[in-house]
């Protein structure tokens, strides 16, 4: 079966890919761009001009809900949203319920996500036994269900002997860890960077020392392990410049930084919107400046929706109360092209951030349009300007902050192995 | 932006949720008025008949006898009809939401709230989704304002300064975790007061305070030297945690309100303390019922200042009501 999507602003960082060219896909697959393969008969064709064919997006951080949290959104809801929002390729953290800390549930959940068709799900293991800090999992037996790494998710592990051993554990099987780094004692019961706002508010304020400290821990321990590891969600300047120290010194090291510490900061808080509310907090200025250089100076790979998506209920309640987290599948590429906009990155890096890199980190052949991929395209229209309506999502969780923003780029279709998944 | 959703359409104060935000004018309005009751408490027949048909709920998610008696009083006062409730966080924690209860209760046609609650925000959260003909009054949430408090200590300072231009004030204790010391702050910077201090070891300092408009010390000599009002707030030793201040010896040492230290302030210094006090802790019981001390003023005042607030707020009511 040949597919031709003709005429399209192909950008395609794996392969340096970025101009006007027709892709050619063949059975599900990559056939070629520009040229067209021997053989090759078009029995069907997409008239891409005047929009940009990129990858299917990754996003390296996504909860979907399911199992155990089916009130907020289930898979079901949430791949209707993914690949509304371009995004073929997502990684689930283990702190679904139950844990993802068996072989068992990392097949269970592929399998599921497989029924449902859409987008592709990554699992990854617990890396400790009930996310409780205390006893490693079988990770040898994880990464041959399908599991793309181990994490501890938002849950901290106190003993760094414990971590250590994690560490060393993971990387004698070559499996990255996916590091939460915070200070669980600085970090305490607070749910606001500790600033201005929480002290004009009186909310109980998560200080930058609980990310500094929390990282200088860990890149301690990776130091003596050598254990590949991933930081997820850096959101202080200081935290990045650690990063950018470590990676200098070859250690093997990455991470990534959410689409909306990005754009919003401590003062988008206001007065107790909780809809900002999220964990890391949103910080400073000065750190969101940071964050932004961290990705052109390629410091900082990816940049990822961190989904979370939740009842109405969990945030109409009083700040500290409400649960954190942003509904972001939806505005994951709106977020990021917003930078191009803005003119921190090129074109071609902004797709990198969503892509390549993502596909990289997660040791997954995706996120690319060579010969023999997995035909997962995104193609969005750059030249669309809209604002955003968080009543009309398609996820099922609505908390969403970024409401009546102007956005310039918009998905049109969404492909997954050459199948039209999604179209507007 | 922030503060603009305790003003209606036509500029009237509709609810009462924090200083911060508010005209000047507005807080002079407040005690004006609240001069103009405080005759009324002498009286034979202590009812004026200005919230007569109308339904105060007085909902204390988080105790206090003392704040809620004196909203009663002052309720009661302006012939409202009044319902106290202390719905338990357990209850609302089993489902009930703090909306869900604020809904029903408004099921009953009532007119004006008092809430008081644990968490920062509750207040607020709670007048975006009342209708527009039910007013919100904050009796504390969180750690973030307990503006009738504020209102009532302004109150007794201009009985006794008459103006704020030439104070200086300090506040002395917990900032960290004080609802009262953020909205007294703002309350003195809006009506003009040139200096406001806080006195507190750097445990109970919050982050970047000099933003709220004061000027921060550690040493409380050098902090009352010739201040003309000494704010003193309680401290809430369970919060302590055994980390934030390292002895109740050693704090009243060096934070404890003491004649001695009290000497380094202004003459005619006047001392105030919202209460209750723990003797011997933040204060000297000497100083407390000593010649400067006003704190049994601020709780006559009090009452006053309430009712002065809650006829303020619903005065606008019958409009909104129509629009």
């Amino acid at each position: 079966m040949g597919l031709a999507i003709t005429n399209g602003h192909v950008i395609d960082p794996a392969n340096n890919i970025d101009g006007t060219h027709t892709l050619y896909i063949n059975d599900g697959f990559v056939a070629g761009v520009g040229d067209p393969p021997e053989d090759f008969e078009a029995e069907r064709e997409i008239d891409a001009s005047g929009l940009i064919v990129c990858p299917g997006l990754i996003d390296i951080r996504a909860r979907l809900r399911e199992p155990g949290q089916e009130y907020k959104a289930t898979l079901d809801s949430e791949l209707s949203a993914a690949i509304a929002g371009g995004i073929t390729t997502l990684c689930i953290p283990p702190d679904t319920y139950p844990v993802i800390d068996t072989p068992a549930m990392a097949q269970m959940i592929q399998q599921r996500a497989w029924q449902i068709g859409k987008s592709f799900i990554h699992p990854l293991g617990a890396l400790t036994l009930g996310l409780k800090g205390e006893q490693l999992t079988n990770m040898y037996s994880l990464g041959e269900a399908g599991c793309v790494g181990v994490s501890n998710a938002l849950e901290p592990v106190r003993d760094t002997v414990v971590m250590r051993r994690a560490m060393q554990y993971a990387s004698t099987f070559d499996l990255t860890v996916f590091l939460n780094s915070q200070d669980p004692w600085l970090r305490g019961n607070g749910v606001v960077h500790e600033g201005e706002i929480s002290t004009r508010l009186g909310l109980p304020a998560i200080p930058e020392a609980a990310e500094t400290v929390g990282v200088a821990r860990d890149l301690a321990l990776i130091e003596t392990t050598l254990a590949r590891c991933h930081f997820n969600g850096l959101s202080t300047a200081r935290a990045v410049d650690m990063l950018a120290h470590a990676r200098a010194t070859g250690l093997p090291v990455t991470a990534d930084v959410t689409a909306h510490n990005l754009h919003l900061t401590e003062h988008d808080i206001g007065f107790f919107n909780t809809l900002c509310h999220v964990s890391p907090p949103l910080r400073g200025q000065g750190d969101r400046d940071r964050l932004r250089s961290a990705l052109k100076e390629g410091v900082i790979s990816v940049v990822c929706s961190d989904h979370q998506p939740h009842e109405p209920d969990a945030k109409l309640t009083p700040f500290s109360e409400s649960e954190p987290g942003i509904s972001g599948l939806e505005t994951l590429l709106p977020l990021t092209l917003k930078l191009v906009d803005d003119g921190v990155l090129a074109m071609p890096e902004a797709i990198a951030l969503l892509t390549v890199n993502p596909a990289r980190i997660l040791g997954i052949d995706s996120g690319h349009l060579g010969v023999g991929a997995t035909a997962d395209i995104c193609i969005f229209d750059w030249e669309e300007h809209w604002v955003f309506d968080r009543h009309r999502m398609i996820s099922r969780g609505r908390n969403n902050p970024f409401q009546n923003w102007e956005f310039r780029g918009r998905v049109v279709q969404t492909l997954t192995g050459g199948e039209p998944a999604y179209q507007r | 932006m922030k503060g603009d959703m305790q003003y209606d359409s036509s500029g009237r104060l509709r609810h009462f949720l924090t200083i911060e935000g508010l005209e000047k004018e507005t807080l002079v309005h407040i005690l004006d008025t609240a001069e103009t009751f405080i005759s009324f408490g002498k009286r034979e027949i202590k009812k004026v008949p200005i919230l007569r048909g109308k339904t105060v709920v007085n909902l204390f998610f988080e105790n206090s006898t003392r704040t809620r008696t004196t909203f009663e009083i002052a309720a009661k006062r302006l012939s409202a009809d009044v319902i106290n409730l202390n719905p338990s966080r357990m209850s609302t924690s089993k489902g009930e939401s703090v909306l869900d209860t604020v809904r029903n209760l408004e099921a009953m046609h009532t007119d004006l709230f008092v809430v008081r609650d644990a968490h920062s925000g509750a207040a607020y959260l709670i007048a975006q989704h009342v209708p527009s003909h039910v007013a919100i009054i904050n009796a504390g949430d969180g750690r973030h304002a307990h503006p009738t408090q504020a209102m009532l200590d302004v109150f007794t300072i201009r009985q006794h300064k008459r103006e704020f231009k030439n104070l200086r004030v300090a506040i002395v204790g917990d900032i960290l975790h004080s609802r009262v010391a953020r909205s007294q702050i703002h309350a003195l910077n809006i009506l003009g007061t040139p200096e406001v201090r806080v006195v507190a070891p750097k445990t109970l300092l919050p982050t970047e305070v000099e933003r709220l408009g004061v000027h921060p010390y550690t040493d409380m000599r050098l902090g009352l030297k010739d201040v003309d009002v000494v704010i003193m707030l309680r401290l809430q030793l369970e919060r302590m945690q055994g980390t934030l201040i390292a002895s109740e010896q050693e704090y009243f040492t060096l934070y404890g309100l003491t004649a001695e230290k009290l000497a380094h302030a202004s003459p005619d210094v006047m001392v105030m303390h919202p209460g209750p006090i723990n003797r011997g802790l933040e204060i000297d019981s000497e100083v407390a019922d000593g010649p400067h001390s006003v704190i049994l003023n601020q709780v006559t005042n009090g009452i006053a200042v309430r009712m002065s607030i809650m006829a303020i707020v619903m005065g606008g009511q019958a409009d909104r009501k129509q629009a």
